[in-house]
């Protein structure tokens, strides 16, 4: 059975909870079963905030991702605190603004400008998540395009369809313009 | 609409009401509940019913049993701290036998405790938060799919033994989404409560062995009278010793004693082994993970899953434990179901307690080690 934990964490009101929603619902769509959970504080905006998602081909017992596979980050605090638990062959995915520390990791670390491909190409830096799950998708091919921009145009707010749907396109792009190799995960 | 869909375990609890024909919702909103009362609010106008947002939790309860006596299928939802002050008149909806749902989505206590933390503290509670003696129904689901069905079987079992039933939920249930497929459901049965016929000698409080008598809704022409006060078949106030003892008798009774009608359990692996671990809601799901970590050190574990955890499905656990060298129960609080565990297998094994009451879901790993670390010590 192949399973995968994807992990994303960023601050408060930065959509990735509803990142993660979307992305657990594309991955349904491509019948494959999923579960998304997430964490946060008490706070409305700001604080950390935490979405998880797994995606397999089999029944998932235990419902909460203890060791990611892939994590995504928009925020230097969460990279920090969440960097620890990827696995040995995962991938972690940073936006470009965080300036990482120098280290050694096994792990595969790749940043993208995706708040400012949100903030200057798209205009509207709430769409940041929507780049994310679109740099997530080509870089891990974990779920189908078409499953994708399903998901999203299901669950973004009635008017803005176009500029997520474009978003998700941005973040394709950055993947193909980067040519970077399409992450295989080792199965065990 | 598609069949199978992402759903969270608070929507699930919305969907599955709607499908057993809730008609009336009051609440006052609190976290980790509140997409209940949100996604009622969105949806009862779509079906014919009707969303109030109350002044607080006493009063919700009170329109509940208020809608109910009208002939409505009614619910609130809440979590702990709303939970203690919904139970005056949850307690008026026993002793009236007044059909309605309460749903309890756990977070970490007492009081506001941690908001948006999960934790299973409120097992005692859903059994005696209201005083004096009565019985009650207490469902906890393990998944989304399973907050879908327990919620028509909570209805069903409230119409069938006009009473309140509980669905106490936790945090990382109420919050998770997963994928339900409704048509799987489609054809489960729905109770709907039974009409008197004869509105000139209408007994509400007929006294039924293991029963209950029909419930007439006010405002079709059955004149009777409802009261949190002892009262006789009529619903009319009296201090009769008599009439007293026959009434909390088949308050408690019809609960009791139709336990083989009510009792839900799942179980797995339980032909025998070195342990049993008994554990319900989300909590099951890590032990199941365990189990399977256990395994692997060649330890056999067994998983006996209350779903309705009042009334304690007691006869089926008389039966596999003896199987198993010892019986560990694992529950996001300092121990509460482990006292009914203890009370069934008095003394005959060892029953030991895994908890956790940090505002943190378990981890398979944590309560497998806990349980090696039993055979270590020989124990």
């Amino acid at each position: 059975m192949s399973t995968v934990e994807i992990r994303l964490g960023g601050s408060g009101g930065q959509g990735l909870i509803l990142a993660g929603i979307i992305l657990a619902e594309a991955a349904i769509l491509d019948g494959k079963i999923s579960v998304q959970s997430q964490s946060y504080g008490p706070e409305a905006r700001g604080g950390s905030s935490k979405a998880e998602v797994i995606i397999s081909d089999g029944y998932i017992t235990y419902p909460k991702v203890l060791r990611p596979d892939i994590l995504l980050t928009l925020a230097f605090s969460a990279y920090s605190c969440y960097k620890k638990d990827v696995k040995e062959n995962g991938m972690i995915i940073v936006d470009e603004s965080i300036i990482l520390p120098e280290e050694q990791s096994s792990v595969k670390v790749i940043q993208f400008p995706i708040i400012k491909t949100a903030q200057e190409v798209i205009g509207k830096s709430f769409v940041a998540n929507i780049v994310s799950l679109g740099v997530l998708a080509e870089l891990t091919k974990l779920v189908t395009k078409d499953s994708l921009e399903k998901a999203v145009l299901n669950r973004v707010p009635p008017g803005t369809e176009e500029i997520n749907r474009k978003a998700l396109l941005e973040g394709y792009n950055l993947v193909k313009m980067r040519g970077s190799e399409v992450w295989q995960r080792q199965m065990i | 609409m598609m069949a199978t869909r992402l759903m969270q375990g608070n929507e699930a609890v919305v969907e599955g009401a709607i499908a057993a024909g809730l008609k009336f919702y009051a609440g006052y909103p609190i976290t980790p509940s509140t997409e209940i009362a949100e996604l009622c609010a969105e949806k009862l106008p779509f079906v014919g019913g009707k969303f109030i947002q109350m002044e607080d939790e006493i009063a919700s309860m009170a329109a509940v049993i208020g809608a109910s006596l009208t002939g409505l299928k009614a619910m609130t939802a809440t979590s702990g701290p709303g939970f203690s002050l919904k139970q005056e008149n949850i307690g008026f909806a026993a002793i009236a036998e007044v059909p309605c749902v309460i749903a309890d989505v756990q977070r970490r206590g007492p009081s506001t405790g941690m908001p948006t933390s999960p934790a299973q503290g409120d097992v005692m509670q859903s059994r005696w938060g209201t005083h004096g003696d009565h019985s009650i129904i207490v469902l906890s689901p393990s998944s989304v799919k399973e907050a879908y069905y327990v919620t028509i079987q909570a209805f069903n079992l409230s119409e069938k033994y006009r009473t309140p039933v509980i669905i106490l939920m936790d945090e990382v249930i109420g919050h998770l989404r997963e994928a339900v497929n409704l048509e799987e459901y489609k054809d489960i049965e729905i109770i709907e409560r039974t009409m008197p016929q004869d509105k000139e000698n209408y007994l509400p409080y007929q006294h039924i062995e293991n029963g209950v008598a029909p419930l007439a809704p006010f405002g079709k022409g059955f004149r009777f009278h409802v009261t949190g006060l002892v009262h006789n078949e009529d619903g009319l106030p009296t201090n009769d010793p008599k009439v007293a003892e026959k009434l909390i008798e088949r308050l408690v009774g019809k609960i009791e004693n139709n336990k083989r009608d009510i009792v839900m359990f799942e179980e797995k692996y339980t032909e025998g082994g070195d342990v049993l671990i008994i554990s319900f809601g989300s909590s099951a799901r890590a032990c199941e993970a365990a189990i399977e970590n256990l395994k692997k050190e060649g330890i056999q574990a067994g998983l006996f899953r209350p779903i309705a955890i009042w009334p304690f499905p007691d006869e089926r656990l008389k039966e596999i434990y003896p199987k198993f060298k010892k019986v560990f129960v694992v529950e996001m609080n300092t121990g509460q179901l482990y006292y009914e565990v203890d009370r069934i297998v008095k003394g005959d094994t060892y029953v030991g307690k895994i908890n956790k009451f940090n505002g943190e879901f378990f981890t398979p790993c944590e309560i497998a080690e806990k349980i090696k670390e039993s055979f270590k010590n020989g124990i």
